[in-house]
């Protein structure tokens, strides 16, 4: 499922349009190290001369997203690693030089820095009380519990050729299927930290490692692949601002393990800021702008927008649906089936059938808003004009007013409280809803739940999710105002 | 003069209205009664063009109504709803000025017509104010009927007037409407099931039964000639009534 996804990604990478953005964009990958590594790249690109503005795209997905961002230009340069390069992208994991590489990415128009000077590859970690009471060290130590060994993976460990599948034929590790989880990876951690299992895959540069107190097992038999950490670029970009991409090649070889693990610490355990983190690596002040009201007032104004843009097309379109619904019989009723069926589609595989067509960032997510907001818009039109007493539109009629009078004389000021009321619950739910715009990298109050998921981070999901809970709070409040002067003062509910 | 012709109409092979004539002279006040089922609705809807019917004429003045546009047909003919079927979203005003608003009138015209008529069904100007819900029974009747006569129609057409009204406000308000009929001068169409206001208001009655015409005359004539048993039957069926002394 997951590589037809990312089949279909590709594809959709050929025939999605290029946006020529007035910005550098710098996307990430939806990790600690990915947002470090992009915040590193946005600030260092901020500080080269001529000056030149970043947009942040970070934690936007996993590798197919970001290369499907990357070819349609919906991105310029995100930090990713040798191995998932030639594994994901070129299709071809027997490339290991560097030149090799580069040669293959060129003919796709992307161009790879030289490594930023550590290697996070994938490996395997068990508790260190179970490692000591069963004296293991490697790999092939794990190998020799078989049966009994419970283990989590990641989604995507478990389904590339160079994740589990290549691991466990390497060493012989035949754990049974039942016991080998599939989970979110930023819950993997907690899986094992409460003893749900026993191994779990991690990158070797994790923070969480020392916080939950793993043990990394040798990977005895080199198996797992080289992973060099490496900036990657539009061709376009390169060629376009030359001094920027030289200073972000200047980074190559300064960032070791021990300096990344550092800074991927300072995240996840010292809970400090991506750009504070970033910025004492580049030994700058963290920008002053970047505080938290100011964080939280950007994506408050990208939230509103999602909101707002959406709710506008759901009105435009969903009225009429609902007007045509009360006309025509049996198209009503399909109208209705229809937007209730959009209702049933879960959200993450909505945006994933729109992805496709509509490529990554705000437009996806409007589509998606969009067609949530639709039904009870659509509802509520329709069953606000059913419930008009039919003797006024007969004496309507009866003075001569013809349909289009009738319709904005008579029908929608009468249906107007019911209408007005689908609004505000199309409201409502398109501000819940907006938040798993953050999966294709439309920003709003989203953007620091899910990258507090990714860190298992309660308060960054709080600084998304209370904004969010008081923004429909407000729109709550809001539409009672709008009512006394969008409903006719004949309707007002008198007390 | 509003003439109805031989009109019959059929819903689905059943005959509703079977050879119905009548004639309003001009200016004179004609009540059309009626168990319900009679198909006095039915005349009622059709007589406003709500409704097509099968053969016959409806005409206002000798021009049929199939000569003219729906809006047209409705500007000759004012018509007052049961319970006076104000729209309830807008104040009394806004439903008196909406249909010559509609029709482009001058703000200052309508303005004109509305306090004209306000003197003639004596209403108070902040009654006009209020929204339907804030108004009495007998208010939203005279506003209904203001509305009905803004653009001046020959005819007017009203549907069971008094039905919702309590028995005391009733009895003042059947005065007051006679009145205010003779005041505007116009041919009056009432329909109604109740014979005490046919009588009080009207000076010629037809009475309906199961599509046909029964017998039109006085109450008088009804009383002392009935060219059916069912007249007399249906007379004796409601309640006080007023001695043929009286109704003469």
């Amino acid at each position: 499922m997951r590589k037809l996804l990312l089949a279909v990604l590709l594809c959709a990478g050929l025939c999605a349009n290029a946006v020529s953005a007035p910005a550098i964009v710098v996307g990430s990958k939806i990790f600690t190290e990915g947002y470090v590594l992009g915040e590193v790249a946005a600030q260092t690109i901020e500080a080269s001369s001529p000056p030149v503005p970043v947009t942040r795209k970070l934690g936007m997905g996993s590798t197919g997203i970001l290369f499907q961002s990357l070819s349609s230009g919906a991105i310029d340069v995100y930090a990713d690693y040798t191995g998932t390069l030639t594994e994901a992208i070129i299709k071809n994991p027997q490339l290991k030089s560097q030149q090799e590489i580069q040669n293959a990415l060129a003919k796709l128009n992307l161009v790879m820095s030289d490594p930023l000077g550590f290697n996070n590859t994938y490996a395997l970690a068990v508790r260190e009380s179970f490692a000591r009471q069963n004296n293991v060290h490697t790999i092939t130590d794990l190998a020799r519990l078989k049966g009994t060994v419970r283990a989590a993976f990641s989604y995507e460990f478990m389904d590339r050729a160079d994740g589990w599948p290549g691991l466990a034929a390497a060493y012989h590790l035949d754990l049974s299927a039942k016991n080998v989880n599939r989970m979110e990876h930023s819950l993997t951690y907690q899986a094992i930290d409460q003893n749900a299992v026993d191994v779990i895959d991690v990158y070797s540069t994790d923070a969480k490692i020392r916080k939950f107190d793993l043990r990394v097992l040798d990977d005895d038999r080199a198996y797992f692949p080289v992973y060099q950490a490496v900036w990657v670029a539009r061709k376009d970009f390169v060629d376009r601002y030359p001094a920027q991409w030289q200073a972000l090649q200047k980074l190559a070889g300064t960032i070791d393990v021990n300096t990344m693990l550092d800074m991927n610490a300072a995240a996840d355990i010292d809970k400090q800021s991506y750009a504070q983190i970033a910025a004492r690596f580049r030994g700058a002040q963290a920008r002053v702008t970047d505080t938290l009201t100011s964080r939280i007032a950007h994506r408050t104004v990208e939230h509103l927008w999602l909101v707002a843009i959406s709710l506008v097309f759901s009105i435009v379109i969903g009225v009429p649906l609902g007007v045509a619904a009360v006309r025509f019989q049996t198209t009503g009723q399909a109208i209705l089936l229809l937007s209730a069926m959009i209702q049933t589609v879960p959200s993450l595989a909505l945006l994933c059938f729109l992805i496709p067509l509509f490529g990554v960032g705000t437009k996806p997510a409007l589509v998606a808003l969009c067609l949530y907001s639709l039904l009870p818009v659509v509802l509520n039109t329709f069953t606000g004009i059913r419930s008009i007493d039919p003797r006024h539109l007969e004496n309507a009629r009866a003075f001569g007013l013809n349909s289009r009078q009738i319709l904005f004389r008579i029908v929608l000021p009468l249906a107007s409280p019911m209408l007005l009321a689908g609004v505000k619950t199309a409201t409502i739910v398109s501000i819940g809803t907006a938040t798993l715009a953050a999966l294709v990298g439309a920003g709003g109050y989203g953007a620091p739940i899910v990258s507090g998921l990714s860190l298992n981070d309660v308060p960054t999901i709080l600084t998304g999710a209370i904004p969010a809970a008081l923004m429909a709070w407000l729109a709550h409040g809001v539409f009672e105002v709008l009512g006394k002067f969008l409903i006719p003062a004949g309707l007002q509910v008198r007390p | 003069m509003l003439e109805l012709e031989h009109i019959y109409k059929s819903f689905e092979g059943r005959t509703v209205l079977s050879d119905v004539s009548l004639i309003v002279p001009k200016g004179a006040t004609h009540a059309l009664i009626g168990s319900s089922g009679s198909g006095k609705t039915t005349l009622l809807r059709l007589t406003l063009g709500l409704i097509p019917f099968d053969t016959g004429y409806v005409k206002i003045n000798d021009q049929a109504l199939l000569s003219f546009t729906p809006t047209e047909w409705a500007d000759r003919i004012g018509y007052v709803p049961q319970e006076g079927g104000l729209f309830p979203h807008i104040s009394g005003k806004q439903n008196v000025s909406l249909v010559p608003g509609l029709r482009n009138w001058p703000a200052a015209r309508i303005e004109t017509r509305v306090e004209e008529l306000r003197a003639l069904v004596g209403l108070e100007a902040a009654v006009l104010a209020r929204f339907p819900h804030e108004m009495s029974g007998g208010q939203r009747q005279r506003v209904a009927i203001m509305r009905a006569a803004m653009m001046n129609p020959p005819v007017m057409l009203l549907d069971e007037p008094m039905a919702a009204l309590d028995p005391l406000i009733r009895s003042s308000l059947q005065e007051e409407l006679k009145s205010i009929f003779q005041r505007l001068g116009k041919t009056v169409l009432l329909v109604t099931h109740d014979l005490g206001e046919a009588v009080y208001l009207a000076e010629r009655i037809t009475l309906l039964h199961e599509g046909r015409v029964i017998q039109t005359g006085t109450y008088r004539e009804l009383y002392l000639t009935p060219a059916d048993p069912f007249v007399t039957s249906f007379i004796n069926a409601q309640r006080t009534l007023p001695d043929v002394g009286a109704a003469a």
